[in-house]
């Protein structure tokens, strides 16, 4: 169990993280999803200790990350997989990681296992590919056998075998009862790995709900209808309580009825349709609309022609 | 203890320190070799065969920096304070250790400077350690190593770059200090307390500076003892790595 509350970050007069409150639930895999430059790592960095809060505070199952005795026993985490020394064999690595909380390298062979790195363990990680480097980064995050796991951006980069690794391993995590945290900027990735979502953008929270809820509001189910009677037909609609928006070319867009019932509206009053097409909301739209405000660097389309 | 053993697998896994103290305890044994097999006629004094052992302390402390350093560069400090979330004992304990580890490099390059000389030198009836000063100028190697080892971890953990570190070091010690003393009228009031040249004092100096036999090179400068000198030397150490201690603590990893 993971509780931010309040948790604010400023960097002089930029704010990274704003009175950010949020929960994060054993036995579920919680997606932690914002665009990038919203301030996931910052939080992630926080809930470890290693960023210190401008104010409020993260406590994992009630104590703050540095009061933990051994904490890689209690909290793994794999924030960057290139945060190992390139000179230094894989098991080294492992092993002082290990002996600093008091694991033995048993422990250290068994993870290295659990991740399928047993064949270049003794290699230098410096020269291990980005697949490689986040299985060990992975098999670091396991060592103590956590109960509670913080993944940042694991599956960025890795081809797709490697992600549909990821995403069975994490939800294998969550489904043993241990508290997992993954962050992504992706909400197609996170709709297949998370069952709850922490929405942030900007530093703010968005939303914190479950992955199905978020895309059912977010995603909102549109039917364009063209007809030459719309005004009618428009003033119809919105009596029977529907919303109405007019649309190009003098469509409407109604939101709240199916095509089924704006057909069967239509007929009844004799108003002749000639387009009735149901509109579907993709996942990634959904996601600009929600967060679209607090995107941190927006890329300017350049108009032309104009 | 167990974070004793955490920071030696870290030194021992990488090649960098190997390499630094190979190249310390190369670099003074050699010159060493040749000064000895060259000095002629006259006896080799005792202070001779540790002339060299200011080469040997920069890379010394090149690589104490680096141990510090890297962890930056690449991020495993912050999975050292992942681990230990308190930041000041793995810290205490990886001075330990390179401290340590200096020091041993030191002893090791002056006995192995000083026994080289027996072998190469003509004349060697002044070269057997005597006195309490002769133990100091081939013993003290080892002090002074530990203490610049300290230093520059502190400079390390502070800089955090090892580009930064290094030059702030090297600049400072080859550079620096040989330039103030041009600085007109307070030069040498300036010179005589900058820590390299006090450390060389207590390897080098004599309290009877008439004492110091022919040969012994230039005279070296400082108001205080040779025991002082070295005080001096590790107060200095101390306090910058105890500033970079606080500094580490409080800042974001």
């Amino acid at each position: 169990m993971i509780e931010a509350i309040g948790l604010t970050k400023r960097y002089g007069k930029t704010v990274a993280v704003d009175d950010l409150s949020f929960t994060v639930a054993p036995g579920r895999v919680t997606g932690f999803l914002g665009p990038n430059g919203a301030g996931k790592s910052t939080t992630m960095r926080m809930i470890l200790g290693l960023d210190r809060p401008s104010a409020g505070r993260v406590l994992i199952d009630g104590k703050p990350y540095t009061s933990l005795d051994r904490p890689l026993r209690t909290v793994g985490a794999l924030l960057d997989a290139k945060w190992v020394h390139p000179n230094r064999s894989a098991r080294a690595h492992l092993e002082w990681l290990a002996k600093s909380n008091g694991l033995p390298s048993r422990r250290v062979d068994e993870v290295i296992d659990l991740v399928g790195l047993t064949k270049v363990a003794k290699r230098r990680a410096g020269g291990f590919s980005l697949g490689m480097s986040q299985r060990l980064g992975i098999a670091g995050a396991l060592l103590g056998d956590p109960k509670v796991l913080l993944f940042d951006e694991p599956v960025n980069g890795l081809d797709p075998e490697g992600i549909l690794w990821i995403r069975r391993f994490m939800q294998g995590l969550a489904a043993e009862g241990r508290t997992v945290l993954v962050s992504s900027h992706l909400l197609s990735e996170m709709a297949l790995t998370a069952q709850d979502l922490v929405v942030i953008g900007r530093g703010k929270l968005i939303s914190q709900t479950s992955t199905e809820h978020f895309i059912q509001e977010a995603t909102e189910n549109t039917v364009r209808v063209r007809s030459p009677h719309s005004d009618k037909l428009g003033a119809m609609l919105v009596d029977k309580g529907f919303t109405v928006r007019d649309g190009e070319d003098g469509a409407l867009t109604v939101s709240g009825a199916s095509s089924d019932q704006i057909g069967d509206i239509a007929a009844a009053s004799g108003v002749v349709l000639h387009e009735l097409s149901p509109q579907r909301g993709s996942l990634e739209q959904a996601f600009m609309q929600l967060t679209g405000d607090s995107v941190e660097y927006h890329a300017e389309l350049v108009e032309t022609g104009k | 203890m167990t974070l004793l053993a955490v920071e030696r697998i870290k030194l021992f896994s990488t090649r960098s320190p190997w390499w630094c103290m190979l190249l310390a305890l190369g670099l003074t044994a050699g010159i060493t070799a040749v000064i000895a097999a060259n000095w002629g006629d006259s006896p080799i004094p005792v202070i001779a065969t540790v002339f060299t052992h200011s080469f040997g302390l920069y890379v010394i402390m090149v690589m104490a920096a680096l141990a510090v350093t890297t962890e930056y560069r690449f991020g495993t400090i912050k999975s050292t304070f992942q681990a230990v979330p308190d930041r000041t004992s793995p810290m205490v304990a990886k001075a330990a250790v390179v401290v340590l580890l200096s020091a041993l490099v030191g002893e090791a390059s002056a006995f192995g400077s000083w026994g080289l000389s027996w072998l190469l030198a003509d004349d060697t009836s002044q070269l057997a350690l005597n006195t309490a000063n002769d133990w100091r100028h081939v013993a003290g190697v080892g002090l002074v190593y530990g203490a610049g080892a300290l230093l520059a971890l502190g400079v390390g953990a502070l800089v955090r770059q090892t580009a930064g570190a290094v030059s702030i070091i090297l600049v400072f010690a080859l550079v620096l200090e040989s330039v103030v003393g041009f600085i007109p009228n307070i030069g040498d009031d300036i010179q005589k307390w900058m820590p390299f040249t006090v450390a060389n004092k207590f390897v080098m100096g004599d309290p009877d500076l008439s004492a110091l036999p022919e040969g012994a090179g230039p005279p070296t400068i400082g108001d205080l003892s040779p025991w002082g000198s070295l005080g001096y030397f590790a107060a200095i150490a101390v306090a910058v790595y105890v500033i970079s201690l606080v500094v580490v603590k409080r800042r974001d990893a």
